[in-house]
């Protein structure tokens, strides 16, 4: 089970409350994990990346255990306090603008 | 007795503000989707309870909501009641992709640069189908849903013109900002974008046709040029389809053949630079604009918050000063936040950068603030509810 840290409105948008909990199949990567968020919160497609092409959209980050992870390959292995949901994953929406 | 509903999309979130046929006490509603940027809020005429709305951030991209019961509660469409058996959406209501590869327009340094959707300005329902709704987005395109606004295609016709390339971005990005439809030919619409200019389709929105001869914009390299002209805005009265009144970066113009060719009307205003224009509802030569200083400074003339009449089409304007700010006054009113009501007397609505939305339930005669604080007004749309 891998635990993920909505930022607040994309928590309105998915009429979700505190933390999401997701079980990915395999290697949980990034990939893996945004795909079954957008799976069980269809509503959130093309909010955090391309419909499409899954680019990250640049005003939103990623971050892993402390670590800002927006800028690795989304296929690699999340580490292994993500993977077993003893941390959560965080996705931000980047400062900037009022 | 009947009412008024107006929609009211801002910088932080959208209102409802809405009153009874006298219009001088308002119930204020909101913020829905608080945060988010309402680009535009507007209702079907074929049924004034289903209502679409334009949500949208620089972080998360687009989100399309809609309401089916004048605006108490919203759903993003495909996301709720429309979900098939197992719980997935039929839709994907904030998709919008270009028909084919983009290709290019030109940037503001004249070099070519890429379309990239980033929002929708302008949601237009169909005049007689309440799932039948187009939107104007920038980079500028026009998409059309069938299916209450759980999937988007678009009408490329437009974009795929052969000036597309010539198009470039306002200072606001190049947005499709404008939709009219004729409500005496089915197959007419009028499309306006900044800055490209003013278009005109007799087929459904297959194909194109730039409507923008008279029109003359010393701030480009063809003061003459067939597009390249930044129009702010189109206004028709329903009972005259092909008289269209326009307010362009700075002229205000009219035409009286469908947009085949514009003449000027800016007349005795005190600037010819503004942002939206409105027809009365029931007088089709009564029009009405917000002069606003200069390109450069976006606020009115002397400090002064006026709205200018002309009951002969153009040329003749009166100054409507009473309820409004007339001193230190700096606020903007951008090309969406004006509307009217086809009560009687005709009711007339406008929203500031500051937050105010004003009315006047006598023909712009005299104005009060329905409501003073709210986040910038990015749109108005006025509702007349039986």
């Amino acid at each position: 089970m891998i635990r993920v840290v909505l930022p607040q409105h994309l928590r309105t948008l998915a009429h979700v409350v505190g933390e999401v909990q997701l079980n990915v199949n395999g290697a949980a990567s990034l990939a893996a994990v945004l795909d079954e968020l957008e799976t069980r919160y269809p509503m959130l497609r093309g909010t955090i990346r391309d419909h499409d092409t899954h680019r990250r959209r640049s005003l939103v980050r990623f971050f892993a255990c402390g670590e800002d992870i927006s800028h690795e390959a989304p296929d690699l292995s999340l580490p292994e306090p993500i993977a077993s949901g003893a941390e959560p994953l965080f996705i931000v929406g980047a400062i900037a603008g009022g | 007795m009947s009412g008024v509903r107006v929609l009211v999309g801002t910088r932080k979130g959208a209102f409802v503000l809405t009153a009874d046929a006298r219009r001088r006490e308002w119930k204020v509603d909101g913020p829905h989707f608080a945060g988010w940027e309402i680009y535009h809020v507007k209702g079907s005429p074929a049924d004034p309870d289903q209502i679409y709305a334009s949500q949208t951030s620089s972080w998360f991209g687009q989100i399309i909501q809609r309401s089916s019961n004048g605006g108490r509660t919203w759903e993003t469409p495909g996301f709720g009641r429309e979900a098939s058996a197992d719980g997935m959406p039929k839709g994907e209501s904030n998709k919008f992709v270009y028909d084919g590869v983009p290709g290019t327009h030109q940037w503001y340094d004249g070099t070519q640069h890429p379309w990239e959707f980033k929002r929708v300005w302008h949601l237009e329902p169909s005049l007689n189908n309440p799932d039948h709704v187009y939107a104007g987005v920038e980079d500028a395109a026009l998409f059309e849903s069938k299916d209450g606004g759980v999937s988007w295609c678009e009408l490329s016709g437009l974009r795929k013109h052969d000036t597309g390339r010539k198009w470039q971005p306002g200072a606001g990005g190049m947005c499709l900002h404008t939709i009219l439809l004729d409500p005496a030919n089915e197959k007419r619409m009028f499309a306006a974008i900044s800055a490209a200019g003013a278009f005109r389709s007799d087929d459904r929105g297959e194909t194109w046709k730039p409507i923008n001869r008279g029109l003359h914009s010393e701030y480009i390299p063809d003061p003459n040029a067939e597009v390249g002209h930044c129009v702010h805005r189109l206004a028709m009265h329903r009972s005259r389809p092909n008289t269209l009144f326009m307010q362009k970066h700075w002229d205000v113009m009219r035409s009286d053949d469908a947009g085949d060719s514009w003449r000027e009307v800016s007349g005795n205003l005190p600037s010819d630079f503004g942002f939206p224009i409105d027809v009365h509802a029931h007088e089709p030569e009564t029009v009405y604009v917000v002069p606003i200083k200069s390109d450069s400074e976006h606020f009115p003339p002397d400090g002064k918050l006026r709205v200018y009449r002309s009951r002969t089409g153009g040329n003749e304007w009166e100054e409507l000063t009473r309820g409004l700010p007339q001193q230190d006054c700096y606020v903007n009113v951008l090309r969406d936040a004006m509307s009217v009501d086809s009560l009687d007397p005709c009711g007339i609505y406008f929203g500031t950068t500051g937050g105010q939305v004003y009315a006047s339930a006598y023909n712009g005669d005299s104005w009060h603030p329905i409501v003073r604080d709210l986040p910038a007004v990015l749109s108005v749309e006025a509702q007349t509810l039986p």
